[in-house]
């Protein structure tokens, strides 16, 4: 089970190489990798229908219970079995889709780690890991919907995509964190019987609501739906994979399955019922009014996810037993609906729904396919959708006093979705042919086999709903109630009310569909209430705080050196001046300052000359001499207190700095003259404050004791052990004498770039 | 004396800071040169001032006697000066080279890249 998981990585990893030494005309090959994980998972029926569970535990990071646990039960079967086999399907489609395409390595690449990701979203027992593995579906999300990466519009679709799911992710982590918190249970598998401890602690509320947000994120609930419809910029067989058949369906997942841990309380109902009644009915109406397929095809998958959160949210055993049935009809049709509009953009070039129409005559197949699976999408007997409508109404009913309300807003729903199920099925293949689309033909087997294939099991299903019902359905109800559950799929219940309103419901929708005809006022009429919906406030938000980071830097990133020396320097300012004030006794220990000479203090009148010389001198020559004359005087204070070596080199460097100065000075410009009074008072008293505080500092530092322990070790041990007399020297050539080799190597580094720099001959566009 | 030298370590940082703050560039350079001294005179005296007893072994001695100026601030003096020649003299012909390209002393002239230039 490991190996199938992380098969697909390896895969991700491989493929670009294979494809680019072997460059093969075909593609289709890469589906083996799929097909045989879903074999493999065929293989485990028997293991399943037993009503037993597969589990695998491999020691990752124990120490703070991050294992890689894996756990197949009836749920995480119905997704693998889902994951593996539409991704078979889509892998053999690409293939023809996106044939000789530039990038199709990485195409299948992206799509095989999203497929090692998505399986191990739901096989993963452990809480972190199943946090890994759904981050991880974001990432290669983002990179197949911004699969076409010349075009800005994928590229932002891919970012907001990315952002939203992301956000969810993390939301997704603290609620697995608070979830650790409370039991320091890290199996989820180990979660269930802990429920009523974890529903009874405080932390409850915020786990729940940061588990909602990652699931409604990840699923296109409202008012996070938006990414959804954008991201159907991604080629046409991400949206089915992705974005119908399985990663709007994790979100989906992780509800069902933490179902019996914090289900069946007041706050997770009334939550997902509203949440999911809104969304269903808010995209149900947008999906109305759409003219672009794939746009109909989102809207409608949204619908279709919010009735999912809205029968979990229900929450009885038949709400569940339909949501179970649901996730599969919905799966089978919608990938289907995804695929044969890819085959009608990649043949006709649009996806414009006023355009297309009697696309039957020039290829049928697709027609049989996009009909069959438009039948289950209406719940028109005798197909699987019937049996799932069927079992909604079945658990809106069984709702008590709200009954009516819910079961309402079902109908409602669900005679959209039949509408857009017509429109993107039936619409663009039957009617007058256009001219333009005569010469089509049917594209490669490759295309339609896949869709046929699910459009006919779509039927199949619906027809002897016994082939999967034992195997799939019971087992994955079973492992999201925790009860053995007694029910019996049919396709004929006999006439009552739920026929009656089945009736309705595809009564009403095919009158819509001949009624309501697509037209651009009408979108016109819907995307005027944008500026109030929750993308164009969440855009806006994310815009204004760009806005604000730009601005943000500019002030204090603007580029001009004194800006940053000033705000540097004024924080510091405050900051010791604040201390100074608030926490230090300021005093002086006079008895250990040394007496002050005639001759010392002339050297420091002279050097307190020469440094206001330096700063007023209005000639650079006065300048440089002046610094000159600073640097001697501080060769005397050496000497006077006992540093030879200090005053020597102080004595060099400084000649050689100055004679540099002098040098290079009539190279260099004179000094700007600048009017401006303002500023030098104010850089004035800044420097003034701050070469005070810095004087005050250093008083108060000479009032600490030093320990002297280190010059103590040098002044015993400079003879001894480094055979010099001079313990300075000793230091910098024994003691310390790598620090001195570096300290050598910087000034060759130095001289290398100054000799460089003076050599350099500028080419003629730099002189300019 | 410790007062005096006090006031001229604080004297040199304001007047480092002052030239820096200026838009010159040959100003920058030396208030960077004073500001240097600055630090390095503030090593000096939180090393302890000690007049006539440089830390050097008596010839009949093998070690250092009890009062004598401390040999480390004055081996990290050492290295600061030496390695801030360094960083002058490289800064001094840089600002040259720098003037040479672009034909202004002021720093503000100076905040873009080379492909404004």
């Amino acid at each position: 089970m490991l190996i199938a998981v992380i098969s697909g990585f390896i895969f991700a990893l491989v493929i670009p190489l294979i494809m680019g030494w072997l460059k093969p005309k075909s593609t289709i090959w890469a589906a083996i990798l799929p097909l045989s994980i879903f074999g493999f998972f065929l293989s485990k029926l028997p293991l399943i229908l037993a009503g037993e569970t597969l589990k695998i535990s491999y020691q990752w990071v124990p120490s703070i219970g991050v294992n890689l646990d894996l756990y197949l039960d009836g749920l995480s079967y119905l997704f693998v079995l889902l994951i593996s086999g539409i991704g078979t399907l889509v892998f053999i489609y690409t293939s023809a889709y996106l044939k000789g395409h530039h990038y199709l390595d990485r195409f299948y690449g992206y799509l095989s780690m999203f497929m090692a990701s998505m399986l191990g979203l739901v096989l993963s027992d452990n809480i972190y890991t199943l946090f890994i593995f759904w981050e991880l579906t974001s990432i290669s999300s983002f990179f197949l919907i911004g699969f076409n990466n010349d075009n800005p519009d994928s590229r932002k679709s891919a970012i907001t995509a990315l952002a939203v799911t992301g956000i969810g992710g993390l939301f997704l982590m603290a609620a697995m964190v608070g979830l650790g918190q409370i039991t320091d249970v890290y199996q989820i598998s180990a979660l269930a019987p802990l429920a009523e401890s974890i529903q009874s602690n405080s932390l409850y509320g915020w786990v729940l609501f940061f588990l909602f947000i990652a699931a409604f994120t990840k699923s296109a609930q409202f008012p996070f739906h938006f990414w959804l419809p954008g991201a159907m910029k991604a080629p046409t067989p991400v949206s089915t994979y992705l974005h119908s058949a399985t990663m709007v369906k994790a979100g989906i997942y992780l509800l069902a399955r933490f179902t019996p841990i914090l289900g069946n309380h007041e706050w997770w109902n009334s939550t997902l019922i509203i949440v999911g009644a809104i969304t269903m009915t808010y995209a149900a109406i947008h999906s109305l009014f759409r003219l672009d397929l794939k746009g109909i095809l989102a809207y409608s998958t949204i619908s279709a996810l919010g009735i999912l959160v809205f029968l979990i949210g229900l929450g009885t055993e038949e709400a569940l037993l339909a949501a179970s049935v649901f996730i599969l009809v919905h799966a089978l049709y919608k990938a289907t609906l995804f695929l044969v509009t890819g085959i009608i953009d990649h043949e006709t070039g649009t996806r414009d729904i006023r355009q297309l129409g009697g696309l039957n005559k020039v290829m049928l197949p697709v027609g049989i396919a996009a009909m069959l699976a438009a039948i289950s999408n209406a719940g028109i007997p005798p197909s699987f959708g019937f049996v799932g409508k069927d079992l909604i109404y079945d658990a809106t009913l069984g709702m008590g006093d709200i009954a009516w309300l819910l079961t309402g807003l079902a109908i409602f729903t669900n005679v959209a979705l039949l509408f857009a199920g017509f429109l993107a099925g039936i619409k663009p293949f039957v009617g007058k042919l256009p001219e333009k689309f005569e010469k089509l033909h049917l594209p490669s087997p490759a295309m339609y086999i896949p869709p046929l294939l699910l459009g006919v099991l779509g039927i199949v299903f619906g027809l002897a709903p016994g082939l999967i019902e034992g195997s799939i359905i019971k087992p994955t109800v079973q492992a999201i109630t925790g009860a053995t559950p007694d029910f019996h799929l049919k396709l004929w219940h006999g006439f009552n009310l739920i026929l009656l309103l089945s009736a309705i419901t595809i009564g009403s929708g095919t009158t819509l569909y001949f009624l309501l005809k697509p037209s651009e006022g009408l979108l016109a009429k819907v995307t005027r209430f944008e500026k109030i919906s929750p993308q164009s406030i969440i855009t806006n938000l994310a815009n204004g705080f760009v806005g604000f980071s730009r601005n943000w830097t500019k002030f204090f990133q603007n580029g001009y050196l004194r800006f940053y020396l000033i705000t540097i320097l004024s924080f510091l300012c405050i900051l010791l001046g604040y201390r100074f004030f608030t926490g230090v006794e300021l005093y002086i220990d006079t008895a250990k300052l040394t007496e002050v000479s005639f001759y010392e203090a002339i050297v420091i009148i002279i050097m307190a000359t020469a440094i206001f010389f330096t700063v007023f001198s209005k000639s650079r020559l006065t300048a440089v001499a002046s610094l000159g004359v600073v640097g001697y005087s501080f060769c005397m204070i050496f000497l006077f207190y006992s540093a030879p070596d200090l005053a020597m080199t102080q004595f060099s460097i400084d000649t050689l700095t100055v004679i540099l100065f002098v040098l290079v000075l009539y190279n260099l410009p004179r000094y700007l003259v600048l009017p401006d009074n303002n500023d030098k008072i104010r850089d004035g008293l800044l420097a003034l404050v701050f070469g005070a505080l810095i004087s005050v500092l250093t008083l108060e530092v000479m009032n600490e004791s030093v320990t002297k322990e280190i010059s103590e070790y040098y002044a015993k041990n400079a003879y001894i052990l480094g055979k010099g007399k001079n313990v300075v020297n000793v230091i910098l050539v024994d003691f310390r004498g790598f620090d001195t080799i570096v300290e050598i190597t910087v000034l060759t580094i130095a001289a290398i770039g100054v000799f460089g720099l003076l050599k350099l001959h500028l080419k003629s566009t730099e002189k300019e | 004396m410790e007062i005096l030298l006090v006031i001229i370590i604080g004297l040199l940082y304001a007047a480092g800071i002052y030239m820096m703050l200026r838009r010159s560039l040959v100003k920058l350079i030396i208030g960077l040169i004073l500001l240097g001294n600055g630090a390095n005179l503030l090593i000096f005296l939180l090393g302890k001032i000690v007049k006539g007893k440089p830390p050097i072994i008596g010839a009949s001695e093998k070690m250092l006697g009890e009062i004598y100026a401390d040999p480390v601030p004055q081996a990290l003096i050492l290295t600061a000066i030496v390695i801030s020649f360094g960083l002058q003299a490289f800064a001094i012909i840089l600002i040259k080279r720098a003037y040479k390209v672009v034909k202004t002393d002021d720093l503000d002239e100076m905040n873009a890249t080379d492909e404004d230039l």
